[in-house]
């Protein structure tokens, strides 16, 4: 009877496992060199999984826009400018979910450092900063960033399905 | 992306085509600075053709705005805005400084 349990377990485990390996194999990875023509690519790429996942094409464009905001980001603040290193864009798309996770190892940042943004301000005193952290909030159902230093940093957009 | 300019007698239509991201935003600034650089400060955007627009496309319009409206010389008006655009410039509050046509020919009436 041991025995007997033991396998099952052994079985159960297993298929977590083989489950899990599967949703690995499925995330599809591209990498990206991190220039703003890479965006047009991007763009294409992100909007195709998005489509596919059902999204309507309102919220195919709003992945759009938190993807082209998240990688000048990375472009502009992580790099520092274009050509320093490259973005690796995953993709998942589960029962629920559309996943996109951004990897760079540029600079990190702290998200709580960043000023809230300039609502009903006058034209004349509207002045140029970034936008794209919030309006990632704002378009994307969840916004996960993570720091490791030394190993770059790991974003992750969700949309629900 | 292509930008093209259309001169009228009162004000200046300014066409963009495609993308506008950081690749493209920089060649849209320089269309509009043609034109406010030789004093021309009344100008419509067509949209019709643009089908994406990010916050450095915005900043773009917001810097025009700012130029034509100063000393009450101009204004930089839009006309055709996609809905996705219009409702992610809202967003962040950006609608607000435009006004939004969907006739050219009112839009270029309206200078």
């Amino acid at each position: 009877m041991v025995t007997l349990a033991r396998l099952s377990r052994w079985r159960s485990s297993r298929r977590t496992l083989d489950g899990l390996f599967d949703r690995i194999r499925s995330m599809k990875t591209e990498i990206f060199p991190g220039v703003y023509e890479s965006l047009d690519k991007i763009a294409k790429y992100v909007s195709q999984a998005a489509h596919k996942a059902g999204l309507d094409p309102a919220e195919v464009y709003q992945v759009q826009l938190a993807v082209d905001e998240a990688c000048c980001n990375i472009i502009d603040h992580a790099y520092g400018g274009e050509g320093i290193g490259d973005i690796q864009l995953s993709l998942d798309v589960s029962n629920s979910n559309l996943t996109i996770v951004l990897k760079d190892q540029g600079e990190p940042f702290d998200p709580s450092e960043l000023p809230p943004p300039q609502l009903n301000v006058p034209l004349e005193k509207m002045k140029v900063r970034g936008v794209g952290f919030y309006l990632m909030h704002k378009l994307m159902d969840e916004v996960r960033y993570e720091a490791e230093p030394g190993r770059g940093n790991t974003l992750t957009l969700v949309k629900r399905r | 992306m292509e930008v093209n300019i259309t001169s009228y007698k009162r004000c200046d239509v300014v066409k963009a085509e495609g993308r506008v991201d950081s690749n493209t935003a920089p060649k849209l600034a320089e269309a509009f600075k043609s034109l406010t650089s030789t004093g021309r400060y009344k100008i419509v955007f067509d949209m019709s053709e643009v089908n994406f627009m990010s916050s450095k496309g915005w900043w773009v319009l917001i810097d025009t705005q700012k130029t034509c409206k100063r000393y009450n010389r101009g204004e930089l008006a839009l006309y055709n805005v996609r809905e996705d655009i219009r409702s992610s410039l809202d967003l962040v509050g950006m609608g607000s400084y435009f006004k939004i046509y969907s006739d050219l020919t009112t839009a270029v009436a309206s200078f």
